[in-house]
C-alpha cells in the first residue's frame, strides 16, 4: 500500500498503522507551517525597508524540500524535485535559473496557502476527529475523579457511571468512525502537495521520449548494418571489378566490364549518401560542431558558419543536426535565398541554433499535431523532438524576409 | 617503385583479403593484417612497415578507433607513413590525420578510391614516400565552400590547390588542367605568396598550403 486511500479502501484499515500515519502527517503540517508563516511575516517587513524581496518570494524552496521529505509519511513513493541543475556555479546563475522555472512560484503558491490555511486545517482535523472521542471515552474517568457530575467536551452533562461508559463506548465508535475521513483528508493533502511540489511528467510525454530514443536508436542500427555490411561488400566488388578491367584485354567485355566498374562506384557514391542521411557518424565522433560545417559544406545555398558548441548529450546533438538539415533544406528550396547563416552557441545552459536566410520570408511553422502543408511537415516532426529535450523552435519570418528560425535546448556539455 | 612491406587494419575479411591479394598483385607485401584496432600498435612494432593502412572505424566499439591508433603511432613515430581509410567525406577526420607530424608521409581516402586499382596503388606508394593525399571527394566538397583565408585566391588557383591536396605532382595537374608546367608552377607560386606562407623547401610548402585549405 503507498497511500492512505488505498489503505481506506481494505476492510482491516482501521488496525493498520495509516490511521495514525495520516495523523501524524496532518499534525506535523504545524511545524513546517508556523515557521514559513513566521518567516513570511518577517520577509515581508523586511521587504517593506526595500530588502528581502527575493528571499520571500524564493520561501517556498526549502518548504517544498521538507514538504516533499514529509510526504514519506504517508506516500512511499519518491517525490523527486522538478527543479534544474544550474549549469554554472555560482549564486547568481543559480538564483537566474530558481527565477526562471515554474517549480517556483508554484512552490511559492504553495508556502502561501500551506502557511496560512492548510496548516491550521490540518490540525483542526486532527483535533476534531482525536480529541472529542477521547474527552468521551474518558467520560468515567471524569466522572470518578469530579465526584458527581461531569460536563464530558462541553457537551453533554454526566452524573452517572452507566452514562458515563455508555459515553466512553460512544466514544470509541466515533473514533473508529472519523479515523476515515482523516485518513481521507491526508490523502486529499498528499495528492495536492505532490500535484503541486513534485508533478510526474505526463506519460505522454515520456512515452514520446521513449519513441524518440528508440527511433534514434533503430537509425543508428540501420546505418551500422549498411556500414559493416553493404558497403564493405560493394567496396570489395569495385576492387575486384577494378582488377578485372585491368586484366581483360581490350574488347567488348573490357568495355562491358569497364560499364560495370562505374556502376558499382556509383551506387557506392550513393550509398555513402543514403547512410550518411540515416545517421552521420561525424556527429558521433566529433560533435555537433563539426556535423553542421559539414552540413554547410554540402549545402546548395552558400552558407556562412559561426559556431562555439561544447560536446554535448548525444539526444541533443542529433535533434540539433537535424533541424539545422531541415532548415536549409528548407532555404534551398522555398526562400530563394541567396546566403544563409549558421550560429550556435552554448550559454547559461542552453544550446541555442539559430538559421538566418536572405529570402522572401514569409514562411511559418505549423500547429503541432495539425494536418501540416507539405512545406512545414519537417520542422513539425523536429518540433516535437525538441519538445521531447524541453527545447523550442520558433520562427521569425515577414514576408518579404529575412527568416531566421532558431531553437533552444537546455543542456549542459558533456565532460 | 621497391616492393613496400604493409600492415593492413581493417575489420572486414572481406575487405582484408581482397586489399593484399590487390597489393600483392603490384608487387607490395602484407606482412600483417589485423582485425581491429588494439592489435595494430603491436604489429607495427614487431614488422616495422613502410607504410600502415588502416580503417576508421573498427572494433571494439565502430566509431574511430582506427583513426585515434593511426593517429598515436604518428604521434609516436612521426615519420612512419600511415594511409586510412575511410567511409567519411567529412574533413574534420582529414584535418586531424594531417596536423600529426608535420603533415607529410600521410594519406585520407575514401574506400571507393580502392576500386580505381591503379590510382590507389599510386596514392599508397606516394604516402609511403612521404607525400600527402586527400581523397579528390573531400577536396571537392572543401571547394564548394568559400572559405576566409582562401577568398584571396583566384578560381584557377582555388583549383590548382584542389589538385595539390590530391597528392598530384606539377607534371600530373598540368595535364589535368591543359595548361604547361610552367603555368602551373606559377600558379603554386602565387598561391603560397597569397596564403604567407614562408620561403622554405617546396615540398614542405605544399603540404602547409593543403593544411590551410583543409583546416579554412
Amino acid at each position: 500500500m503507498t497511500s492512505p486511500w488505498q489503505a481506506l479502501a481494505r476492510p482491516r484499515y482501521l488496525r493498520t498503522r495509516w490511521p495514525w500515519r495520516s495523523a501524524a502527517y496532518l499534525l506535523s503540517s504545524a511545524f513546517t507551517g508556523i515557521p514559513v508563516l513566521l518567516a513570511m511575516v518577517l520577509l515581508a517587513v523586511f521587504s517593506l525597508v526595500g530588502v528581502g524581496l527575493p528571499l520571500l518570494l524564493l520561501v517556498g524552496l526549502p518548504l517544498a524540500a521538507v514538504e516533499r521529505w514529509r510526504l514519506r509519511i504517508v506516500d512511499s513513493e519518491p517525490a523527486p524535485s522538478p527543479h534544474r541543475d544550474p549549469a554554472e556555479p555560482g549564486v547568481l546563475a543559480w538564483a537566474r535559473l530558481r527565477f526562471t522555472e515554474q517549480a517556483t512560484w508554484r512552490e511559492l503558491a504553495y508556502a502561501v496557502l500551506h502557511a496560512l490555511v492548510l496548516w491550521p486545517l490540518d490540525v483542526l482535523a486532527v483535533g476534531v476527529a482525536l480529541v472529542a472521542p477521547a474527552g468521551m471515552m474518558l467520560a468515567p474517568v471524569q466522572l470518578a475523579m469530579d465526584g458527581h457530575e461531569a460536563r464530558v467536551i462541553k457537551i453533554w452533562l454526566v452524573d452517572s457511571y452507566p452514562e458515563a461508559f455508555a459515553l466512553a463506548v460512544g466514544g470509541v465508535v466515533l473514533l473508529a468512525v472519523l479515523l476515515y475521513p482523516l485518513g481521507a483528508l491526508a490523502g486529499a493533502r498528499a495528492a495536492f502537495t505532490r500535484l503541486l511540489l513534485a508533478p510526474k511528467e505526463s506519460e505522454v510525454l515520456r512515452s514520446r521520449a521513449r519513441l524518440v530514443d528508440s527511433f534514434e536508436a533503430e537509425r543508428r542500427r540501420i546505418e551500422r548494418d549498411l556500414h559493416d555490411g553493404a558497403q564493405q561488400r560493394l567496396v570489395a566488388l569495385t576492387m575486384t571489378l577494378g582488377l578485372a578491367r585491368l586484366d581483360a584485354p581490350p574488347g567488348p567485355l573490357a568495355d562491358r566490364i569497364a560499364t560495370a566498374h562505374d556502376e558499382a562506384g556509383q551506387v557506392l557514391v550513393e550509398l555513402r549518401e543514403l547512410i550518411q542521411g540515416i545517421h552521420p557518424q561525424v556527429l558521433t565522433d566529433y560533435g555537433l560542431g563539426a556535423a553542421l560545417e559539414d552540413v554547410a559544406d554540402r549545402s546548395a545555398v552558400p552558407v556562412d558558419t559561426d559556431l562555439d558548441i561544447p560536446r554535448l548529450p548525444g539526444q541533443v546533438e542529433t535533434a540539433a543536426y537535424f533541424a539545422v538539415c531541415e532548415a536549409l533544406a528548407n532555404v534551398a528550396k522555398h526562400s530563394g535565398a541567396g546566403r544563409a547563416e549558421v550560429t550556435a552557441h552554448h550559454r547559461r545552459g542552453r544550446l541555442e541554433v539559430v538559421v538566418r536566410d536572405d529570402g522572401r520570408g514569409g514562411a511559418t511553422l505549423p500547429d503541432s499535431g495539425s494536418a501540416a502543408g507539405a512545406e512545414g511537415t519537417g520542422l513539425t516532426g523536429l518540433a516535437d523532438r525538441l519538445s521531447v529535450l524541453d527545447g523550442t523552435l520558433s520562427i521569425t519570418s515577414p514576408p518579404g524576409g529575412p527568416t531566421a528560425l532558431r531553437l533552444e535546448i537546455p543542456c549542459r556539455p558533456c565532460p | 617503385m621497391p616492393p613496400l612491406s604493409v600492415v593492413l587494419a581493417e575489420d572486414s575479411v572481406l575487405l582484408r583479403e581482397g586489399l593484399t591479394g590487390l597489393l600483392a598483385r603490384f608487387g607490395h607485401e602484407v606482412v600483417a593484417a589485423v582485425g581491429d584496432a588494439g592489435a595494430l600498435p603491436a604489429a607495427v612494432a614487431s614488422y616495422r612497415p613502410d607504410i600502415v593502412v588502416t580503417d576508421v572505424r573498427m572494433p571494439p566499439a565502430f566509431q574511430d578507433e582506427g583513426l585515434r591508433a593511426a593517429l598515436a603511432l604518428r604521434a609516436e613515430q612521426p615519420a612512419l607513413p600511415v594511409l586510412v581509410l575511410s567511409q567519411y567525406v567529412q574533413r574534420s577526420y582529414a584535418a586531424e590525420l594531417l596536423d600529426t607530424g608535420d603533415g607529410t608521409g600521410v594519406g585520407y581516402l575514401l574506400k571507393d578510391r580502392i576500386g580505381q586499382v591503379e590510382e590507389f596503388v599510386t596514392a599508397l606508394e606516394s604516402v609511403a614516400a612521404g607525400g600527402t593525399v586527400v581523397d579528390p571527394e573531400v577536396v571537392r566538397q572543401l571547394l564548394r565552400r568559400r572559405r576566409d583565408p582562401l577568398e584571396k585566391l583566384t578560381p584557377r588557383e582555388r583549383e590548382v590547390l584542389g589538385l595539390v591536396a590530391e597528392g598530384k605532382s606539377n607534371a600530373a595537374i598540368a595535364r589535368a588542367l591543359v595548361v604547361t608546367e610552367a603555368a602551373v608552377g606559377k600558379h603554386i607560386g602565387n598561391i603560397l605568396g597569397k596564403l604567407g606562407l614562408p620561403q622554405a623547401d617546396d615540398t614542405h610548402r605544399r603540404v602547409l598550403a593543403v593544411l590551410a585549405f583543409l583546416k579554412a
